[in-house]
């Protein structure tokens, strides 16, 4: 297993060999910068940490500069672990998108849109109450009941109320690239991926 | 957004579509794969929109088959579409012929272009 850093570009839809109208997500991914190794004797595990996308040396921090300066590059935005690589890396080495070719298959991890607070109909997918009339004032998207009476007397843990939503880590899986541009970085693979446009995604092979 | 044009631009092969515009009526040699084989269906009808740019144009087409409208959208670039014969120029004061919908008979007529 290998992976790459992305960017969210947007989607559009092209056409198969067959004819048919697939729609798809256009990935801007890489070129990563090896930054670190991870070792077992040194942090016990073993990990490749790519970087990714350029940022201004005024607003990085010392520390970080001394980070980059290691790997012989200029600072970058972000920073990720992956826990296996296919071949061997040493620092600053670039990953790029040739490391897919069409037909793959890949996984995609990205930060889903936040949604804000919701109720339990957008956030858990409840029925709601069903009905508009006979009786219903203003409980047409409630929850319901939460639990029994005088035993438990309480409520038990993880009951899906209404809450946060959205903003979450999502990992969509089996998504296949269908092109692979590599002069301009770019990764074209069919369906949604999480997240909004501009968002850090995390492709893996 | 610039190198979402670039991925649609690229993956369109391009071909020659003749002009033509709502009003307009045509033939559309639309390829059908049945199993192996591959047969051309002609459906043909009045063009009552054209709706999307470039790659992702499309144009409705809607004709009345045994006194049922049907209209049907096709993507301009489908590789599925053979060719579009442009069979007659309308002459119509709307880009959008949804008011087609509601007519019938004679009054479903649409004046040609000299």
């Amino acid at each position: 297993m290998s992976g790459i850093i992305g960017k969210k570009v947007g989607m559009t839809s092209i056409f198969d060999a067959e004819g048919r109208n697939i729609p798809c997500t256009v990935i801007e991914a890489g070129p990563c910068v090896v930054t670190q190794l991870r070792t077992s004797e040194k942090d016990g595990y073993e990990a490749v940490q790519l970087a990714f996308d350029e940022k201004k040396e005024k607003n990085t921090s010392a520390q970080l500069k001394g980070h980059f300066a290691k790997a012989n590059t200029t600072p970058k935005r972000k920073l990720v672990e992956f826990k296996t690589f296919e071949d061997e890396k040493s620092l600053g080495d670039t990953v790029t998108v040739e490391i897919f070719a069409e037909g793959d298959f890949v996984d995609v991890v990205g930060t889903s849109k936040g949604k804000g607070f919701q109720g339990v109909v957008k956030r858990h997918g409840f029925g709601g109450v069903g009905m508009q009339t006979h009786g219903q004032h203003n409980r047409l998207r409630a929850p319901g009941s939460l639990g029994a009476s005088s035993w438990p007397s309480r409520v038990f843990k993880g009951m899906r109320m209404a809450g946060r939503t959205g903003g979450d880590r999502v990992k969509i899986q089996n998504l296949q690239v269908l092109k692979v541009y590599a002069e301009q970085n770019l990764l074209v693979v069919s369906g949604s991926i999480p997240g909004a446009k501009g968002s850090y995604v995390i492709v893996d092979k | 957004m610039d190198l979402v044009k670039f991925v649609e631009e690229q993956a369109v092969a391009k071909k020659e579509v003749p002009a033509f515009k709502s009003g307009d009526t045509v033939s559309v040699h639309y390829k059908i794969r049945e199993g192996n084989k591959e047969r051309i269906q002609i459906y043909q009808g009045v063009v009552i929109q054209r709706n999307g740019v470039s790659a992702n144009e499309t144009f409705t087409v809607r004709k009345v088959s045994n006194g049922v409208g049907v209209e049907r959208i096709f993507p301009i670039n489908s590789p599925n579409i053979e060719k579009v014969e442009v069979n007659n120029r309308g002459k119509v004061r709307r880009a959008k012929l949804f008011y087609l919908r509601a007519l019938t008979g004679k009054a479903a007529r649409i004046k040609s272009k000299r």
